[in-house]
């Protein structure tokens, strides 16, 4: 399996850091493709603030990654989510996908991101300007996004069903 | 003795985090144990009542309220994720 590297914490990450580390010891990559996502504001939100199941997190995040490898061919891949408090602006997650041509690295990093989003054991609060605070909801298109690949992906999606 | 987690929501309104409780004699699914919650009344009932808007995991893999259940399970409710 090539490298995966899957990791929950309250931190920042740093972009460069981490594909520098994705490409150690790696002479057939042609392209890194990488998603960064950033809490966006609007509605007078100030914050989000991020739960997560510890354990099953990692382990749903390692299979998804691990689905991304085999179905793209991936030659390394990186998912860093930030969890606590997190202030409009700044950065929430982070996926390096390492492949040997664009295409493959662009596929998986959207890939990982629309199951991540519906996959993996986060809840977000929304934390606004007057005090307020509410859970978000689930989207009905982050799912539809998600089974798009289900055709594609069928066999290693099964068991990751919610 | 199940040890049951709840999160977001669930757990503002429950009030707690987790709970440990013996394997009820005639639970066999996530499903018998969503009677019994909801047989509680107050937040349970009002919460269990409405299995539709709630997520399981059995043993922290994602699961049906038909997955059978054993002693010593870890069962997890949540609402349907919402990270990335």
């Amino acid at each position: 399996m090539p490298p995966v590297t899957v990791r929950v914490q309250p931190d920042p990450f740093d972009t460069a850091h981490e594909t520098a580390l994705l490409l150690r010891g790696q002479d057939m990559v042609g392209g890194v493709g990488a998603f960064t996502g950033v809490v966006r504001g609007g509605n007078g939100l100030v914050a989000l603030e991020l739960e997560h199941y510890p354990g099953m997190t990692e382990s749903q995040m390692q299979r998804i990654a691990d689905s991304a490898c085999e179905r793209f061919g991936l030659l390394g891949c990186t998912v860093i989510h930030r969890v606590g408090r997190l202030e409009v602006g700044m950065p929430i997650v982070l996926v390096l996908c390492a492949a040997a041509h664009r295409g493959s690295a662009f596929e998986a990093t959207e890939f990982i991101m629309d199951w991540l989003k519906t996959r993996a054991p986060f809840w977000k609060r929304e934390v606004f300007a007057d005090g307020r605070s509410a859970w978000v909801e689930a989207r009905a298109d982050d799912d539809a996004a998600a089974a798009r690949w289900d055709g594609i992906v069928a066999a290693a999606g099964a068991e990751l069903k919610k | 003795m199940l040890h049951i987690l709840y999160f977001a929501w669930l757990r503002d309104r429950l009030g707690r985090a987790d709970e440990t409780l013996p394997l009820p004699a005639d639970a066999r699914s996530v499903q018998d144990l969503i009677t019994q919650l909801r047989a509680r009344g107050g937040e349970y009932g009002a919460i269990f009542a409405r299995p539709e808007q709630i997520r399981v995991a059995v043993n922290q893999r994602f699961a049906t309220v038909a997955a059978p259940i054993a002693a010593n399970d870890e069962i997890a409710f949540f609402p349907p994720v919402t990270g990335g």
